[in-house]
């Protein structure tokens, strides 16, 4: 350690460490904005100048390293008029409509024009034009509120090794876009979203369909259906000032009733159902010589990655369905054909945590007769807005239970949202499947936590299996290589397209930090602690549905419902 | 267009190559065939296993480097200090409202391209426009429409001949 003075007060500081990461720690906030931690520092806002004893010039204390008796002083006159000139210069090419914009109370841009006092336009000048691209069914771009922070770009880049943006052109005409400035549609993209996560302003935002359930609601002939994922009622709370990690699973299930929804069900309870098909999958593929490792479906960021950049893994993907499009589908077939309705007249709207969502449902082979199995997802961040426009207050709501037949689920669907989840879940459900017997310990400590990337070796009765969780697609694509260049040892993959899982996705509210997203995975631990059912085959729900219509797992009505296939897909790479 | 066979070419000659070679290859690409085609900026981002949004990004960031094919006549309008002086920002204007391109773009019949140059050292001469070598000294904005037409005419009067 050494000591460092910051405002006339003595700090410690590790030694290599940059200036900012010190501040932080003391608790002086200095503003950033295109500040990533964990990543190397791009140094390109010039938000988090402060001053330093000895330089001539202000420095930027997210790429200066700490010195012994370094004197700095965070908020000098010089600094902050610094910071406020920036902003200044920043809104001087900025639409002026706070108002209308999405992230209107919560833009990085619009606190800093706050905190800096910024109360005129000081600079005029002509405006860049751009278009909005709507062309993508997840995510939207509006270039001309972009501040060209770059943490788009860097995430896209380096922690999910996609790179479908960049910086393109120079000076008072660079923008951020595609290769060769097109639609997002056609780029390679994955809809993951985590560059929404990151963007300060409302230059990324979700794809909204809001809209389109208002209208479904609003028609007294359709049945609207909602179903909400295993993550979301851990981080919904987070919107209404609730502490992260609370889990508000039954004022939400409140929330949608009071919404107006017919029906609200629990996609845990398709988790359980794909963790039945998918551990049957992977005791097959293991028995019969099949193709393996066998990896995870449920991420649909994951699935396009592999698509258009891994081609020769598509025979490894788990032919399951995402668990959101198996309750789409039993939705629209068991659900319709159960309470006699035409499956033309059921809106089905889906809750997730995950912009990537928005693009699976949108997948041709994602309907039946041309009538989709999800008709519309709402993000978290989604599900909040439309909470507040109707103006309901989620703490005083009385909870309520999801409704039959499919709300009832197991800890193990639960599960689904972290990093690992799925891992385990399928661990607990393979090692009944093939032994006849319960895992003894059902926590697989190996899998837990918030690492990207876990490996083990797992004993399921007398088979030794090689599993690996993975999250961050950057992770992914490092694996996969040693695959191509030939490694074995592995059995079964989980591959969730974020870091950190669905808990951390890319429809999650913004702003959560590292401790926010570990708190919310703890919730997740807790309910799986605290409940007696916590493994897939035991939920009674599940089990009735193959006994009343699926059959078994893998049957044919099973294939036909619950499983899919996939190709290779030609995008700009 | 440069064939799949030539920019196999280019790239032959660069073997194993890494990032650091993309500006060169580009500009070979670009010797051979004028301008960037959006086939060999992904097969270039295949050879050196980079994203073609990068590459894409890195090209556009210099002047240089086109993405349109040059037009059958490809003008240069100097926009350097003399001629700034001298009014060619507004000849300029006169030329990309006539064509209705900006700079860096071709006509979609592909008879004009219009590229912007910092200075032609015929100071001179200023403002000063180049069309396939023939300089054009002292151009007035209402000049532009009376000079694209003798090349329009010369276009016209070489397909009645052939």
């Amino acid at each position: 350690m050494i000591k460092i003075e910051v405002n006339g007060k003595s700090i410690e500081a590790q030694p290599g460490e940059m200036l900012l990461s010190a501040l932080k720690r003391a608790g002086i906030k200095v503003p950033t904005l295109c500040y990533i931690e964990g990543l190397f520092p791009s140094g390109a806002c010039r938000m988090c100048v402060v001053e330093v004893e000895g330089q001539r010039n202000l420095v930027p204390s997210c790429a200066f390293p700490v010195a012994e008796g370094m004197k700095v002083k965070t908020h000098s006159a010089r600094a902050v008029r610094a910071r406020k000139t920036i902003v200044e210069l920043l809104l001087a090419d900025h639409p002026d409509d706070c108002l209308y914009c999405v992230r209107n109370g919560n833009c990085q841009l619009q606190e800093l024009a706050e905190e800096l006092g910024v109360r005129q336009r000081r600079y005029t000048g002509e405006k860049n034009v751009y278009k909005l691209d709507t062309s993508g069914l997840s995510i939207v771009r509006d270039p001309a509120k972009c501040i060209l922070c770059g943490k788009c770009v860097r995430v896209c880049e380096e922690i999910m090794g996609v790179a479908a943006i960049d910086f393109i052109g120079r000076g008072s005409e660079t923008r951020i876009g595609t290769a060769f400035d097109q639609g997002l549609n056609i780029s390679s993209c994955i809809n993951c979203g985590q560059c929404i996560m990151v963007c300060p302003t409302g230059a990324l935002r979700e794809q909204s369909y809001i809209k389109e359930v208002v209208n479904a609601l609003n028609d007294p002939e359709v049945t609207v259906v909602a179903q909400h994922a295993p993550s979301v009622s851990v981080t919904l709370g987070e919107e209404f000032g609730i502490a992260p990690g609370t889990d508000v699973d039954g004022v939400m299930t409140a929330a949608l009733r009071a919404l107006g929804f017919d029906r609200v069900f629990d996609t845990a309870f398709s988790a359980d159902l794909t963790i039945m098909e998918e551990a049957s999958e992977l005791a097959h593929r293991i028995n019969t010589g099949g193709t393996l490792p066998m990896m995870t479906s449920c991420s649909p960021g994951w699935i396009k990655f592999v698509e258009q950049f891994y081609p020769d893994f598509i025979g490894n993907i788990s032919s399951c369905r995402s668990p959101q499009q198996m309750m789409g589908a039993v939705i629209k077939s068991y659900y319709a054909e159960r309470e006699g309705l035409d499956p033309k007249k059921i809106f089905s709207v889906s809750i997730m945590p995950c912009t990537a969502k928005k693009f699976e449902a949108g997948r041709t082979e994602m309907s039946r007769d041309g009538i989709p199995d999800v008709d519309a997802v709402l993000t978290t961040r989604e599900l909040a807005r439309f909470i507040r426009m109707r103006g309901l207050d989620i703490r005083t709501l009385d909870p309520d239970t999801a409704d039959t037949p499919f709300g009832e689920r197991t800890t193990a669907g639960k599960l689904f949202g972290a990093t690992g989840g799925v891992m385990e879940a399928a661990i607990r459900t393979a090692h009944y499947l093939l032994t006849g017997k319960e895992l003894e310990h059902l926590e697989v400590e190996a899998v837990r936590g918030l690492k990207e990337v876990k490996e083990a070796r797992v004993k399921i009765g007398e088979l030794e299996v090689g599993v690996a969780a993975l999250s961050g697609l950057g992770n992914a694509r490092r694996l996969l290589d040693e695959i191509r260049a030939g490694r074995k040892d592995l059995h079964f993959i989980e591959v969730m397209t974020c870091p950190g899982g669905c808990i951390a996705g890319g429809g999650q509210p913004l702003g959560a930090d590292l401790s926010a997203v570990r708190a919310r995975m703890q919730a997740l631990y807790t309910i799986d602690h605290d409940e007696p059912v916590r493994a897939s085959h035991n939920n009674p729900s599940v089990q009735r549905l193959y006994k009343e219509f699926l059959g078994e797992p893998l049957s044919h009505k099973s294939h036909e419902l619950l499983h899919t296939n996939y190709a290779e897909r030609e995008v700009v790479r | 267009m440069v064939s799949s066979i030539e920019i196999q070419s280019i790239l032959e000659k660069h073997p194993g190559a890494r990032r650091d070679s993309l500006i060169p290859i580009l500009q070979e690409v670009q010797e051979k065939d004028g301008y960037l085609s959006r086939e060999a900026i992904v097969r270039i981002g295949a050879h050196l296993g980079l994203p073609a949004s990068k590459i894409f990004g890195v090209a556009t960031f210099y002047n240089q480097f086109r993405f349109q094919p040059q037009g059958r006549f490809h003008i240069q309008v100097c926009r350097g200090t003399a001629c700034h002086v001298k009014g060619s920002a507004r000849v300029l204007d006169a030329i990309e409202q006539a064509l209705e391109v900006a700079s860096g773009q071709t006509t979609r019949d592909g008879m004009f391209s219009l590229e912007v140059v910092a200075c032609m050292g015929a100071c001179g001469l200023a403002p000063v426009i180049n069309v396939n070598g023939d300089f054009f000294a002292g151009v007035a904005p209402d000049e532009v429409k009376k000079i694209l037409d003798t090349y329009r005419r010369k276009a016209a009067d070489e397909a009645q001949t052939n």
